[in-house]
C-alpha cells in the first residue's frame, strides 16, 4: 500500500509528537511544583493552575484529533480566508476588546479571555506559506518580496498599536522562512548583528567587547582567506564591519546614553535588561535607582541558586515561597533551574533543540513548498519564544512578556501552539502529496 | 535521512538554533555553576535563621514554691539594612501609634546603638495586643521580627533584692569577657541571684533555620531541621529560703527602714532576707521597668539598697555576747565575773550611761547579758585587751580583730548575692592613725557594748548569732540550696565549707547562751518569749548620729535584736535592724520573734502585735532632709568633678587662656 493510503495516524511524525507531548507534561510539572505548598493538599484539585492546564491540554488533544481527521487542502483553501478572519478580529478587538495589565489586545466571552493576536499567527503562517507557494510568486523580486513582508507586518503593527510589544515581536520570527525561501543574505546578518550589537554594547563592557569584534573580525578574514584573495574588495567590507561595529559600540551608544537619553529612559532600558545602570551613564543629580526590574534579579536568583544537580524536587526554595513574580506563566523555567540545576536546565534546552531541528528536517522532506514554508514557520515561532523566552529569565534579554511553549501555564498560549504544531503534523501526514 | 537537501540555507538555520541553545547552556552554566553568588542571595532571602532563647531557669523556695514564673513576651526587633523600600511606613506608624518622624528618630537610636547588619531591639516587652497586632501585619514590615523572650512575674511579690532583675545588656557589659556570648538585645541578670547565677539560670540559646517566602513569613524548617540546634532551658535553683516567710517579714517591715534576717544556723542557709522598704519585683519586669528604676532611685528611703547586706550599723547591746564570748576563751573573766556598776562606767574619766543602777544587775555574765549593763562589757573589752599575757593594748587589740575575723566580721562573708559590704573592724593601724600612735584601751571601751568604730552588716550579725547557736562553727550564709537539683555543683561548693571558729570551749558558748536565754526570760527580750521553745535572745539599741548642716547631730537609736531558737538544737537565727525605731525590745524584737513563731510554728497567736507591727509606721521625717542634702551634696560634688575635669581640659588646649580663667572660677566659686 502506498504510503499516503495509510490511516492518517500512521502516517503523522510520532516523534515530534513524543517531543511535544515530554515538554507539556514538564510544563504541568513545573506548574505544580511552583504553586505546591505542601503534601495536605490534594493533586486533583480543579482550583489549581496544573488542574487546569491538564483540563487545557485534554481540549488541546482533542481539537489535534479534529484536526488530523480533517483533509490536509482545506488548510491551504482556507489560509487566506483565515488570514482575512485574523485581520478582522485584530481590529474589532480595538473596539470590544477588554484591558488586561495595560494592553488592549483581548477580547472576553464571559470569563473566558480570548488573545487574537495569538491566533493571528498561525494564519500568518498559512497566508505567509501560501504566498510563498504559489506559482506566480517570484520571490527573487522586490514586489513580492514586499507583499511577503506586508502579510507579516500587517498583523505585527496591529498587535503593537494595541500595546502588547512582545507579541507583536514575535512576527519577527516569520522571516527565517522567507530567508529559507531566498531572502538575502545580508538582510539576515545585518539585522541579527545589528540587535546582538546593540544589546551586547549595552551588557558588556566596552574593553572586552572591542576585543571580541576584533576577534570575530579576524577570524572572518580566516574564514574568508580564500575569498579574499580573489576579491580585495571582502577584506574592505571586514575592516568597514568592524570600523562601524566598534564605533558603533564604544562610542555611538555611549554618547546617546549620556547625552540624548533622558535618566528614566536609560532606566527603563537597563531594566528591562535586568540590570542596574552603570555609573557613568547615571545622571547627577537623579537619585541611582538601586534595584534593576526585580523580576530578572528573583529570576536570576531562583535559576542560580539551583547549582550544578539542583536542590531537588518541590525543594526550591525561591519558587516555592514565590520570590519570582509570574513564576508559573513567563517564569516558569525558574523552577526547573532552581529544582533540577545545571543538569535539568541543559536537558530541557537540548530537549527543544531536538524538537526544533526536528521541524527543520519535517520541513526539509516536504514535497510541497506551503508545508515547507509552514513547517519552518512552526520552527521559528517556536524558536523565537523559546529564546527570548530562557533569555529573559537568564537576564539576557528585556523581559517583554512571551510564554515558553507548552511549558507556561496558560490556555490560549498552549491551544495555540496545540493548533500550529497539530497542523504540521497533519501536513506531514500528506508530505508526498502536492498540497495546492 | 540528512542527505535530503542541497540548500545551505537549511543548514544555516539549522546552526542558528544550535548557537542559540549553546548561548543558552553557557549563560546557565554560568548562573548556575560558576557564580555563586545566587546561591548566597538565595539563601539570605529564603532562609531565616531564628535564635531560639532558653526558658529561663526558674527558682523555688525550700518548699519547692516558686518565686517567680516565666511569661513569654515578644520584642520587636529590627535589622536596618533588611528594611526596604516595600517597608509599609505608614500602617506601622498606625498600629505603633506614632508618627513617620518618630519612626525615623527610633530607627536612628537603633541604627546609632547597634549599626546596620546587626540587629537590635525596636521595641521591648510588647503588650498582648500590639503583639497580635503586629503579628498579623508582619510580613510588611521587611527587616523587622518578633522575638520571643521569657520575662519574669513575681507571685509573692517578695524578695525583690534578693531575686534581683533582668535588663537588656548594656553596651559597657557586652566589652567584658563574662559576657562575650551575648548579643545586643539579650537580657541579662543585673542583680542579685539572677546575676550570680547568670550562668545557670540562662540556659543555651538554640538556633532554628527556618524557610521564609516572598511575604517574609517563616514557612518550613530548611533541610528538615537537621542543621538546627535546641535550646537547653536554664538550670532551676532551689533557694533555702522560705517564700511564705520572707513574704511575712517584708509585711512586718513595711512603714519602717531596716532588714530581718533568718538564717538556719545549720546548714548557713538564708530562710528570708527582708530588706526595708521592700518593694514589687514586678515593677522592675514590663516596658515601664525603667520608668518605676528612676522612680525607686530616687525614694529618699532608697529601696534599692539592700539594707542586710550593704547597710553597716554599730551592733548595739547585740554585741555584747561576742565580747563575753571573747573575754571568757582569752581568760580576761570567769562566767562569775561580776562588775558592782550602779548606773554607769566611770573607770575611763568619761561617763558611759547604764540604764541600770540596782544593785547586782551585772553581779555575773549571764545577768549582765539579761541586764545588758554597759558598764560590765566596757569592762570586759578593757580586760581582753589589756590582759597581761598579750603584753600591751596593741598587741591585746590585734588578739581580739583576729577572734573578730573568725566570727566573721570586718569583711564580707560571701552571701551569694553581688555587693555585699564587709563593716568595719578597727585594728591598731586605725587607732594609731587616729590618735598618733598614743592610745590605750580608754580610747575604745564602748566597742565592748558595740558602739563606737565598730560596725557591721545586719548579715554578719545573724551570722554570728548562728556560730553562737553551733557553739563554734558556721556556713557562710547562702540562698541556693541546689542548682539543677544539685547540691553539689561547683558554684555551691565554698557553701557546703564548715567555718570553725577558734577553738572556744563549749562550756563558754553554753554561758553566753545561758546569757540570751535569760535576756528572754527576766531580761530586756521578753517580748521573745514563745509557749514551749527556749529562745536565746538580745536587744540592742544603738544611738548614732548624722552630720547635719555640719554638726554632729543624735538621731534616734536604731532598734537591733538578735535571736536563735530553740536553745538547745537551733533551728533559725535572726538579726533585725530597725532604723531610728527606738529600743531594741520595742521594734525590731517583735519582729525578730514573731518571724521566729512563724516559721517554728507554722502560726502567729500574738495577733494584736502582730497587727501593730504591721501598720507601724517609723520611717521619721528628717530620712528626707537627710536624703536631699545628701543628694545636694552629691550633686555638687559631681559638678566640681565635672568643673575640674573641664578646666583641666581646657588648660590642656595651650593659649586658651578666656576659657581656663572660665573654668577656674567656676571651680572655685563651686569649691566655696
Amino acid at each position: 500500500m502506498p504510503t499516503h493510503r495509510k490511516p492518517v495516524l500512521a502516517r503523522i511524525d510520532w516523534p515530534t509528537l513524543l517531543l511535544v507531548l515530554s515538554l507539556i507534561t514538564v510544563g504541568i510539572m513545573a506548574v505544580y511544583t511552583s504553586e505546591y505548598t505542601s503534601f495536605s493538599e490534594p493533586f486533583f484539585n480543579m482550583e489549581k493552575s496544573h488542574m487546569k492546564q491538564l483540563m487545557w491540554l485534554c481540549i488541546s488533544c482533542f481539537i489535534g484529533f479534529i484536526i488530523l481527521f480533517t483533509d490536509s487542502k482545506v488548510f491551504y483553501s482556507l489560509s487566506n480566508l483565515s488570514y482575512v478572519f485574523g485581520i478582522f478580529l485584530l481590529l474589532i478587538t480595538f473596539v470590544i476588546g477588554g484591558e488586561v495589565k495595560g494592553s488592549h489586545s483581548f477580547i472576553k466571552f464571559g470569563s473566558f479571555t480570548f488573545q487574537p493576536g495569538e491566533a493571528c499567527k498561525i494564519f500568518t503562517a498559512l497566508a505567509l506559506a501560501r504566498f510563498l507557494s504559489a506559482q506566480d510568486t517570484k520571490f527573487n523580486t522586490l514586489k513580492d518580496r514586499l507583499i511577503a513582508t506586508a502579510i507579516v507586518m500587517i498583523p505585527c503593527v496591529l498587535i503593537i498599536l494595541q500595546n502588547e510589544t512582545g507579541l507583536a515581536l514575535v512576527y519577527f520570527a516569520f522571516f527565517l522562512p522567507m530567508y529559507r525561501e531566498g531572502l538575502p543574505n545580508s538582510i539576515l546578518i545585518v539585522g541579527i548583528s545589528g540587535v546582538g550589537l546593540f544589546l551586547s554594547s549595552l551588557l558588556i563592557e566596552r574593553l572586552p567587547l572591542f576585543i571580541g569584534i576584533t576577534v570575530i573580525a579576524l577570524l572572518c578574514v580566516w574564514l574568508l582567506w580564500r575569498q579574499i584573495k580573489k576579491q580585495r574588495i571582502v577584506i574592505i567590507f571586514i575592516v568597514g564591519g568592524w570600523l562601524i561595529a566598534v564605533t558603533f559600540s564604544q562610542l555611538i551608544v555611549p554618547y546617546i546614553f549620556k547625552n540624548v537619553f533622558k535618566g528614566y529612559q536609560v532606566e527603563r532600558i537597563y531594566s528591562m535588561l535586568g540590570q542596574d545602570v552603570p555609573l557613568e551613564f547615571q545622571k547627577p543629580g537623579e537619585a541611582a535607582k538601586k534595584d534593576a526590574d526585580y523580576n530578572v534579579r528573583q529570576s536570576k536568583i531562583a535559576i542560580g541558586s539551583g547549582g550544578l544537580a539542583g536542590k531537588g524536587i518541590m525543594n526550591g526554595t525561591q519558587t516555592k515561597y514565590s520570590f519570582v513574580p509570574e513564576q508559573h506563566t513567563d517564569f516558569v523555567f525558574c523552577g526547573i533551574g532552581e529544582q533540577f540545576g545545571f543538569i535539568g536546565s541543559m536537558m530541557l534546552v537540548l530537549l527543544y533543540l531536538t524538537l526544533l531541528l526536528r521541524i527543520v528536517v519535517l520541513a526539509e522532506r516536504q514535497r510541497s513548498v506551503f508545508s515547507r514554508v509552514y513547517c519552518y514557520c512552526v520552527a521559528s515561532i517556536l524558536f523565537f519564544h523559546f529564546a527570548i523566552n530562557l533569555s529573559m529569565t537568564m537576564g539576557l534579554a528585556p523581559v517583554i512578556g512571551i510564554t515558553l511553549p507548552m511549558l507556561s501555564y496558560g490556555g490560549t498560549s498552549l491551544l495555540s501552539f496545540s493548533v500550529l504544531i497539530f497542523i504540521m503534523l497533519r501536513l506531514d501526514a500528506d508530505r508526498h502529496i502536492l498540497i495546492r | 535521512m540528512f542527505n535530503f537537501s542541497n540548500n545551505p540555507r537549511a543548514w544555516i538555520v539549522r546552526l542558528l538554533f544550535a548557537a542559540m541553545a549553546v548561548v543558552l547552556i553557557f549563560r546557565l552554566f554560568n548562573l548556575q555553576v560558576w557564580d555563586d553568588k545566587y546561591k548566597i542571595l538565595a539563601d539570605d532571602q529564603a532562609i531565616f535563621r531564628k535564635v531560639i532563647y532558653p526558658a529561663r531557669g526558674s527558682i523555688v523556695d525550700r518548699n519547692g514554691k516558686p518565686m517567680l514564673y516565666n511569661n513569654v513576651t515578644f520584642d520587636l526587633v529590627v535589622t536596618p539594612s533588611r528594611i526596604t523600600k516595600d517597608m509599609d511606613t505608614v500602617t506601622f506608624c498606625g498600629i505603633m501609634g506614632i508618627t513617620p518622624a518618630d519612626f525615623i528618630k527610633e530607627l536612628n537610636k537603633v541604627l546609632v546603638k547597634n549599626g546596620k547588619q546587626k540587629p537590635g531591639v525596636y521595641k521591648g516587652e510588647l503588650s498582648k495586643e500590639l503583639n497580635a497586632r503586629l503579628q498579623e501585619n508582619m510580613y510588611l514590615f521587611p527587616g523587622f521580627e518578633l522575638v520571643e523572650r521569657s520575662m519574669r512575674s513575681y507571685p509573692e511579690s517578695a524578695g525583690a533584692l534578693m531575686l534581683g532583675y533582668l535588663s537588656e545588656v548594656t553596651p559597657a557589659m557586652l566589652e567584658n569577657s563574662r559576657f562575650s556570648s551575648y548579643r545586643q538585645g539579650d537580657y541579662v541578670g543585673m542583680s542579685g541571684l539572677e546575676n550570680v547565677y547568670e550562668e545557670e539560670l540562662r540556659g543555651t540559646r538554640g538556633v532554628q533555620y527556618l524557610v521564609r517566602d516572598v511575604m517574609n513569613r517563616p514557612r518550613d524548617a530548611y533541610k528538615n531541621g537537621d542543621m538546627d540546634t535546641a535550646a537547653i532551658g536554664g538550670k532551676e535553683l532551689e533557694l533555702y529560703v522560705d517564700a511564705e516567710l520572707q513574704a511575712y517579714g517584708e509585711k512586718l517591715m513595711s512603714g519602717k527602714i531596716g532588714s530581718a534576717i533568718a538564717i538556719d544556723p545549720r546548714t548557713g542557709g538564708i530562710l528570708a532576707m527582708v530588706s526595708a522598704p521592700s518593694f514589687d519585683p514586678n515593677l522592675l519586669t514590663g516596658a515601664e521597668k525603667g520608668k518605676h528604676f528612676g522612680e525607686l532611685n530616687k525614694m529618699a528611703t532608697k529601696p534599692l539598697l539592700n539594707y542586710a547586706t550593704q547597710a553597716f550599723y554599730p551592733p548595739g547591746s547585740t554585741f555584747k555576747p561576742i565580747t563575753g564570748l571573747v573575754g571568757l576563751d582569752v581568760g580576761a573573766i570567769t562566767p562569775a565575773f561580776g562588775y558592782p556598776c550602779f548606773g554607769g562606767y566611770y573607770a575611763c574619766g568619761k561617763r558611759v550611761g547604764c540604764t541600770h543602777s540596782g544593785h547586782g544587775h551585772a553581779a555575773n555574765l549571764k545577768v549582765a547579758l539579761a541586764n545588758s549593763c554597759n558598764a560590765y562589757f566596757c569592762d570586759v573589752f578593757r580586760k581582753i585587751v589589756d590582759l597581761p599575757k598579750f603584753g600591751g593594748v596593741h598587741k591585746g587589740l590585734s588578739a581580739w580583730y583576729e577572734y573578730m575575723e573568725h566570727f566573721g566580721f570586718g569583711k564580707p562573708l560571701g552571701v551569694d548575692i553581688s555587693s555585699e559590704g564587709g563593716g568595719n573592724i578597727p585594728d591598731t593601724n586605725y587607732f594609731n592613725r587616729t590618735y598618733n600612735g598614743n592610745w590605750n584601751s580608754c580610747n575604745m571601751s564602748i566597742i565592748g557594748m558595740g558602739q563606737g568604730e565598730v560596725t557591721v552588716t545586719p548579715l554578719q550579725l545573724a551570722n554570728a548569732m548562728c556560730m553562737i547557736a553551733n557553739k563554734g562553727y558556721f556556713y557562710t550564709p547562702h540562698l541556693v540550696r541546689s542548682i539543677g537539683g544539685d547540691p553539689k555543683h561547683p558554684k555551691l561548693k565554698k557553701y557546703l565549707e564548715k567555718h570553725q571558729t577558734t577553738h572556744i570551749p563549749t562550756e563558754y558558748y553554753q554561758a553566753v547562751i545561758d546569757g540570751m536565754e535569760m535576756v528572754v526570760t527576766n531580761g530586756t527580750g521578753k517580748v521573745a518569749q514563745l509557749p514551749g521553745i527556749a529562745v536565746s535572745a538580745k536587744t540592742g539599741t544603738v544611738e548614732n548620729y548624722a552630720l547635719l548642716f555640719g554638726k554632729k547631730t543624735k538621731l534616734d537609736n536604731h532598734s537591733v535584736f538578735v535571736c536563735f531558737a530553740p536553745k538547745d538544737n537551733p533551728k533559725i537565727a535572726i538579726a533585725v535592724v530597725v532604723q531610728n525605731a527606738g529600743y531594741g525590745a520595742t521594734w525590731a524584737g517583735p519582729v525578730a520573734s514573731l518571724m521566729m513563731e512563724k516559721y517554728l510554728t507554722d502560726s502567729v497567736k500574738r495577733k494584736p502585735l502582730e497587727e501593730k507591727m504591721f501598720n507601724a509606721n517609723l520611717v521619721k521625717k528628717y530620712t528626707y532632709t537627710i536624703d536631699s542634702l545628701q543628694r545636694i551634696k552629691d550633686r555638687l560634688r559631681w559638678e566640681m568633678k565635672m568643673a575640674d575635669k573641664e578646666s583641666q581640659a581646657a588648660m590642656m588646649k595651650r593659649g586658651d587662656t578666656l576659657l581656663v580663667n572660665t573654668m577656674l572660677e567656676r571651680f572655685y566659686r563651686l569649691k566655696k
